[in-house]
């Protein structure tokens, strides 16, 4: 008795969601970005509800073609075939880019190298280089880290540096902590995860576009903001519909561009949109403000 | 008089109700079965047999997806081989000693102990293994790392025990005590008693433990997806990670679009897997119900 | 002399055998306990969770939201479990339909917890538009729960004698009035403390969960059956594989800790009822 009456409490409020609530899924990278912001916004709006679900880009994007989510967090762009399949679903899908990530490739601490080639860091992941004596380290076997095919960073990872698929020997972890996790207790470790991770128990490598050009570290903000650094990308947030002026997604995206929100951005330790960015999230708002 | 059938209407709507709740078990296995054939076989449609029989499994490929099942496959029987071959021995001598050698307070301790580790969450089970078990077992046998077949297996083995023990432990118990006083009365000793009549006599229930604690490891996801280092390597030594079955749907599920071929997939691994657990579950209970018809 | 000395041998490591599993759990868990006890207080346990800092907030909507999914996975299972046992151990006569019931509940209890994560996510999220929310998770966690409580059912209805049945009917109640005068009064407390037990597993499910309704970050408490819920199982997961606070392990042991009391608190709580209700026992 006392169980149904407790139950029933959770039964008389609305079932359909209010307008008040905001399901946003997707980026394991995002999930804690998002989250803060979040918690800045409910902050100051008490009766908003947002809730902030990780599990990869993938599955926001998913989610969003189901029409289970409002906003789907993803650190690589949206494929065609993905737009196609929401649109079939009568989802409309608008992107935004809340940052910039500076993707970091790791190593064990007590591994002397502190730099590599994106061909080089391809060639290792690819499973072409598996001793890191052939790319000038110790003589010892690499063990490869990455993440799941859920993962923006996955995807980024391969579209942007591999080119190809990823050796079956890699490792697929849950997360960007799993990865730092496991790097930071392997002499043979390598993994790449986003910037917002870095701890000092791993070390970030310096990264050249090729052998001819600059080594640059990912821990210079200059650089990355100004694209030099070679391995950054955007973050994007993709919404369910055009988040129409004055609805709960429409201000939430605001406040997570405003002054406020980048300041949030730059406290999780990532980068704010860069001008190209800001030109295509501010073209967006034109047309959802005429 | 229409008292009496009024009376006798109800006891009859009462007894259909509960005989109906009886059938909802049978509606909900049903149901279970048919949505993942329904779903997972709609793969069939684009993935050929021979296709789903290979050796890679990489449904989102940067060239062509690659539906294999056999590394996954091999990950499970993997893990379950090995956590058996930990558990069963363990199992049973625990079972042994609790029914036939322990004072009975010891078991009254014992038992309940030991029904407390089946409550012991997965994922609680995951985390020790991530944050203990990993690192000790890379530092022992000398790797890079612990997210291993071994690692995964020791804790899947720590899950399938309660499972194993609780009823073995019952078979056991359940030998007549005419079979013991009557080898103690031949002159034998507790231990020719117990290895001689009371183990073979409780064989077959033992064996069905066995297959029931097979069934709990091949469905366990959490300790896998946590520790066993998902690799889409085709295992072959006890320390390379391996990718189960489980922890690919638990993986994968969560990007596929609802009705997409890799959706259906999954679903279709869903089925191998349930199929494969009821085929264990049945055969258990052929070896259960085949003891007692022998009594 | 030579076959005693065979037999303790064999006898000692029996002994070893069915401790050294208990050991080797209870030495694992003192390390949870180690590295998680010290985020333990009473803003941890009381607080609502703070992703920016974690070390300010606590767990309370974790603990809340595995709280309502127990009750409602108690609402779907119990009454169900319950009455299916009834039917098997007083109504039923050992007919087909019977052995049919029983193998499925054998079987049902042996399927895979993230099979029936796939099957809820099919009927409850997508089928019946439930989305991904609490009674969508409650539902799917009842379903892998039932066969757990016919089971602890059933042991219960069968200590009740028969002689309970007999002397009732032989005064002329009817089948239902024997059943709900003498027969359930007798089992239900049985009934109810193996149902916590099974209650308890589900509660630490992780699997299933992942698939149909948990989600690592909400303000507030879910307040309506088809909200997103936070859950204790999510909550460890999430903070051992994928947050970035150094220190996240030391929150994920805490949380695990919680998780681990709370399922051992119901569980010997059960346990020990269930003792002293069969030691009253005067039949």
């Amino acid at each position: 008795m006392i169980i149904i009456l407790a139950l029933s409490g959770c039964l008389d409020k609305d079932n359909a969601p209010t307008p008040d609530t905001l399901d946003i899924k997707g980026s394991d990278t995002l999930v804690q970005l998002v989250s803060n912001m979040a918690e800045a916004y409910m902050l100051d709006h008490p009766s908003v509800e947002i809730s902030v679900t990780g599990g990869g880009s993938g599955t926001g994007i998913a989610s969003l073609i189901n029409n289970e989510v409002d906003i789907a967090d993803s650190s690589r762009p949206i494929r065609s075939r993905e737009i196609e399949s929401a649109a079939s679903r009568g989802v409309e899908v608008w992107e935004f880019v809340i940052a910039r990530d500076g993707l970091t490739i790791i190593v064990n601490p007590s591994n002397p190298l502190d730099r590599l080639t994106l061909d080089e860091v391809g060639a290792i992941y690819r499973g072409e280089i598996t001793n890191w004596k052939e790319v000038g380290g110790e003589d010892r076997e690499i063990t490869l880290y990455g993440r799941q095919s859920t993962s923006g960073t996955y995807e980024f990872m391969r579209e942007r540096v591999l080119k190809a698929d990823y050796s079956p020997n890699m490792l697929n972890m849950e997360g960007n902590k799993a990865i730092v996790d496991g790097v930071k207790n392997d002499l043979s470790g390598i993994g790449y995860i986003g910037i917002g991770y870095l701890t000092d128990e791993i070390k970030a490598l310096k990264l050249a576009e090729d052998r001819g050009s600059r080594y640059v570290s990912p821990l210079d903000e200059n650089l990355i903001e100004d694209g030099t650094y070679p391995l950054t990308r955007p973050l994007y947030q993709y919404t369910n519909g055009m988040p129409e002026v004055n609805t709960l997604p429409y201000s939430f995206l605001r406040f997570e561009l405003s002054d406020e929100g980048l300041e949030i951005v730059r406290n999780a330790g990532y980068y704010p949109p860069n001008p190209e960015d800001k030109m295509n999230n501010d073209e967006k708002f034109r047309l959802i403000e005429d | 008089m229409g008292n009496a059938s009024g009376e006798g209407v109800k006891e009859r709507l009462i007894a259909l109700f509960f005989a109906a709740n009886g059938i909802l078990t049978i509606v909900i296995l049903l149901g279970i079965f048919l949505f993942l054939a329904i779903i997972g076989l709609q793969a069939f449609y684009e993935i050929s047999i021979i296709e789903f029989l290979g050796m890679d499994w990489n449904p989102d490929a940067y060239g062509e997806p690659a539906w294999g099942i056999l590394p996954l496959l091999a990950g499970t029987v993997y893990i379950a081989v090995l956590s058996l071959i930990i558990a069963i021995p363990l199992g049973v001598a625990s079972a042994i000693y609790i029914a036939e050698i322990a004072s009975p307070p010891l078991r009254e301790i014992l038992k309940p102990a030991i029904e407390m580790i089946a409550a012991i969450p997965s994922v609680v089970l995951g985390l020790i293994g991530l944050i203990i078990l990993a690192p000790w077992i890379a530092n022992i046998f000398n790797l890079p790392n612990g997210l291993n077949a071994l690692t995964a297996s020791i804790l899947v083995a720590i899950m399938a025990l309660p499972t194993i023990i609780s009823i073995s432990e019952d078979v056991i118990r359940a030998v007549p005590d005419s079979y013991r006083e009557a080898s103690l009365a031949l002159g034998s000793t507790r231990w020719q008693t117990v290895s001689g009549v009371i183990v073979p006599a409780a064989s077959s229930g033992i064996v069905a433990a066995s297959m029931l604690g097979l069934g709990r490891v091949v469905g366990e996801t959490m300790v896998v997806l946590m520790v066993a280092g998902n690799s889409r390597l085709f295992p072959v030594s006890i320390f390379d990670p391996v990718r189960p079955i489980t922890s690919t749907i638990a993986i994968e599920i969560k990007e596929v679009v609802q009705g997409d071929l890799h959706f259906q997939a999954l679903f279709a691994l869903g089925l191998i897997l349930f199929l494969m657990t009821f085929a264990i579950n049945l055969a258990s209970d052929i070896f259960l119900t085949g003891r007692q018809m022998g009594r | 002399m030579n076959e005693k000395i065979k037999e303790n041998i064999y006898f000692t490591i029996f002994r070893f055998c069915s401790f050294l599993s208990l050991v080797i759990l209870l030495f694992f868990l003192l390390f949870v306990i180690k590295l998680g006890v010290g985020v333990l207080d009473l803003n941890f346990i009381t607080g609502m969770w703070q992703t920016q800092d974690i070390t300010k907030g606590g767990i309370l909507p974790a603990i809340v939201g595995t709280f309502y999914l127990g009750l409602g996975v108690a609402v779907f299972s119990v009454p169900v479990g319950i009455s299916c046992a009834i039917y098997l151990n007083e109504y039923a006569k050992n007919t087909g339909l019977v052995r049919v019931i029983r193998l499925t509940i054998r079987n049902l209890a042996g399927v895979p917890s993230i099979v029936y994560g796939l099957f809820g996510f099919a009927v409850f999220v997508q089928l019946l538009q439930f989305g991904t929310s609490l009674l969508a998770a409650a539902l799917t966690l009842a379903a892998m729960t039932i066969p757990w409580v016919i089971t602890a059912s059933e042991e219960a209805l069968k200590t009740v004698p028969d002689g309970f049945r007999e002397g009732a009917l032989a005064l002329g109640a009817t089948k239902w009035q024997v059943i709900r005068t003498n027969v359930l009064p007798a089992a239900l407390p049985g009934m109810i403390t193996g149902s916590i037990i099974g209650l308890a597993r589900a509660m630490g499910e992780t699997a299933p969960i992942i698939i149909v309704g948990a989600t690592f970050y909400m303000r507030g408490l879910p307040d309506s059956l088809f909200d997103k819920f936070m859950a204790l199982p999510y909550h460890v997961f999430i903070l051992a594989t994928q947050h970035n606070d150094p220190l996240a392990e030391e929150y994920a042991a805490g949380t695990a800790l919680v998780l681990v009391i709370l399922i051992f608190l119901m569980t010997l709580i059960a346990m020990i009822v269930r003792y002293n209700f069969r030691k009253k026992r005067k039949w």
